[in-house]
């Protein structure tokens, strides 16, 4: 839509440009706790949050953070966490509550080098099965995966929608790179008056249920204080809220947390193909390492070799279906991840078996590098 | 006594509970409702939580927003509902162990930032919904299932550990005396910034039987011959302390409270 003042490209970075959406996408609380590389995200929010009337609050460790997180979007508001590696470990009992209450919520998690404090200032993308089963017990993930700072503002803005709409945390899985890089982004915000208002009832109290296991998406979580007054608990719950120990009602819960994101594929799945139409070989790649795959890419094509690049943004649920249809007429897949082979396991399950998966994969701490790319591509 | 409309803040199809015979959680939480309803507070702007463990099931049985977390965590989800709807009256409900074990660091932060919300804390000396195990107040040679051989570890006194750390208000009562209980917890939720009470509470089941009190009446005369009023303790030494319940209002004061400093700073950066 075109508009009378349209906004200007801005230098910045990943993690300020998540600070920005999350103001924008109507974010007006935040908790959080020191950790590099996120801390900026913290920063900028602590300047930003006051000045619109919302509430930033430091506390006094990473589960408190995600705890309060939750806490504020039980009484409505759109809150942010942020945090790296060793702080996304110490949320995760708190995501798991948040995905069996079906509270909506954003983690935005830039991920440095691991395991334990590992690389605390250097990029990695280990942390993407975490994001998957970090939680104990089986529940619903969705994480999304920038590539560029404008991307981390797209995103972001993304989550907090997709959130809303199926209540359940969603997670921006950043890599260092991505949140400290500085380049140019357009950043157009969203009309708040196009924003819906997800959390609006569409019963009286009285028939309110907080909890339907059926259906496309959950009913609107009612903020508490509203009038609507109901139960929260992390224990397996009826569609009324209360704990149940019946195992009928069990199942049928824990089934319908996990279809809520598989019957919304078509809402969630996004990607990005270059390439693909003539490509022998087959590039996978999200975040950084995406970056150095369009850049291998490019000289590749201007070589004259037949190489496409299959980037998803969103990698949680794992768009199988896609990737298989992207590497149908390919000699060979090749997953470039900054960890020692997680997507690419999802990769290998996507193709099963009908296209050879041959991996590039780096840890301690440096980007892959375009160069890399180009020379494992002469041995595929 | 004063006469409270008990089934309009009962969810009585939740009842019966699950607390065991002789346990002094429901008198506690008698006493929070009586203190709740004397103060005119209405269902709709109370906001209950709770951690894991036997007082974590408090909230499921009474009719207000409600919300029964992971454990020890209580106190931080109910930061974030009260940060994000200031209008809400928060009740925490915790235990021993919720409250001062796995959720310790919470308890003293939330009382260093002066939030306006109200924490109650029924201290049974024991992990009692787990079976028994000890706790950070189990007393110094007292028998759990994993101090069969007696505790081995000094307990805390946590109304004292609350009040060095912060708030504006902190009292400890029993079960046993539940009229005075009531009357603090009125004080506690009337009080602007961080409250806290802690509820003695006699677990029968899990701490008694192992411990030479025969009994929830035995454990109740228990409560009684050992607790001590704060000015009565006053003119006591450490020696005739040992082993005594210090009770009464312990810290009464008024700091400037979290969100009141907080709206200053919105209103200066121009956000009010």
């Amino acid at each position: 839509m075109e508009t009378g003042n349209r906004p200007a490209p801005r230098l910045l970075t990943g993690n300020e440009a998540v600070a920005h959406a999350a103001i924008d996408a109507g974010v007006r609380f935040f908790a959080g706790y020191p950790i590099t590389p996120s801390s900026e995200i913290a920063e900028s929010l602590s300047v930003m949050l006051p000045k619109v009337g919302g509430v930033f609050i430091q506390m006094e460790d990473e589960i408190a953070a995600m705890s309060a997180v939750i806490g504020a979007a039980i009484a409505g508001a759109k809150a942010l966490t942020a945090t790296s590696g060793p702080g996304f470990s110490l949320k995760q009992e708190a995501i798991g509550f948040a995905c069996v209450t079906e509270v909506p919520c954003v983690i935005a998690n830039v991920m440095r080098g691991g395991p334990s404090t590992g690389l605390p200032t250097l990029p990695a993308q280990g942390d993407v099965m975490q994001a998957r089963w970090g939680t104990h017990g089986d529940h619903p993930a969705v994480a999304l995966c920038p590539e560029r700072v404008s991307e981390a503002y797209t995103l972001t803005l993304r989550a907090f929608d997709l959130s809303e709409r199926l209540r359940t945390p969603v997670i921006l899985l950043m890599d260092e790179v991505i949140g400290h890089v500085t380049e140019k982004a357009l950043l157009v915000p969203p009309d708040p008056a196009a924003l819906p208002d997800l959390r609006a009832p569409v019963s009286p109290p009285a028939e309110y249920r907080p909890y339907r296991y059926s259906g496309q998406v959950p009913p609107p979580l009612v903020p508490f204080g509203r009038g609507y007054r109901y139960h929260v608990t992390g224990l397996l719950h009826d569609e009324t809220g209360f704990p149940s120990n019946d195992t009928r009602n069990a199942d049928r819960q824990v089934r319908w947390l996990m279809d809520k994101v598989e019957q919304n594929r078509r809402l969630l799945t996004d990607f990005e193909l270059v390439d693909v139409e003539d490509a022998d070989v087959l590039l996978f790649a999200y975040g950084a390492s995406a970056r150095s795959a369009k850049a291998a890419l490019r000289i590749a094509r201007s070589q004259g070799r037949k190489v496409g690049l299959f980037r998803p943004r969103t990698i949680w649920p794992f768009p199988y279906g896609e990737l298989a249809a992207a590497a149908h007429n390919v000699r060979a897949v090749v997953p470039i991840e900054m960890n020692l082979g997680q997507l690419s396991q999802e990769v290998s399950l996507a193709v099963c078996g009908k296209v050879p998966v041959k991996p590039l994969f780096k840890v301690g701490g440096e980007p892959v590098a375009p160069d890399e790319v180009l020379s494992f591509l002469e041995g595929v | 006594m004063r006469e409270v409309p008990y089934e309009s803040y009962l969810r009585t199809s939740r009842i019966p509970h699950i607390w065991c015979p002789g346990c002094g959680h429901g008198i506690a939480l008698k006493a929070m409702v009586r203190a709740i309803d004397q103060l005119g507070w209405k269902h709709d702007e109370i906001a209950m939580v709770s951690g894991i463990g036997c007082s974590g099931r408090a909230p499921g049985y009474v009719d207000f927003n409600t919300l029964h977390t992971t454990h020890g965590r209580a106190i931080a989800f109910a930061t974030g509902l009260k940060l994000a709807n200031p209008s809400l009256k928060v009740i925490v409900v915790t235990g021993d162990g919720d409250g001062i074990a796995i959720g310790g660091n919470h308890l003293i932060h939330a009382a260093r930032r002066n939030l306006d919300i109200n924490v109650v804390l029924f201290n049974n000396y024991i992990y009692g919904m787990t079976g028994g195990q000890v706790s950070p107040t189990t007393p110094l040679g007292c028998t759990a299932t994993t101090a069969p051989f007696g505790n081995y570890e000094h307990p805390f006194n946590i109304a004292e550990l609350v009040a060095a750390a912060g708030g504006n208000f902190v009292a400890r009562g029993t079960v046993y005396q539940p009229v005075e209980l009531e009357r603090l917890l009125v004080k506690a939720f009337e009080k602007k910034g961080f409250s806290f009470v802690e509820a003695m509470s006699p677990c029968p089941t899990a701490y008694g039987r192992r411990n030479k009190l025969k009994g929830p009446v035995a454990m109740m005369y228990d409560l009684k011959e050992r607790s001590v009023p704060l000015a009565k303790a006053r003119n006591l030494d450490e020696a005739e302390l040992e082993g005594k319940i210090v009770t009464g209002v312990l810290l009464d004061r008024d700091k400037e409270e979290y969100i009141e400093i907080y709206r200053k700073l919105t209103a200066r950066m121009g956000g009010a």
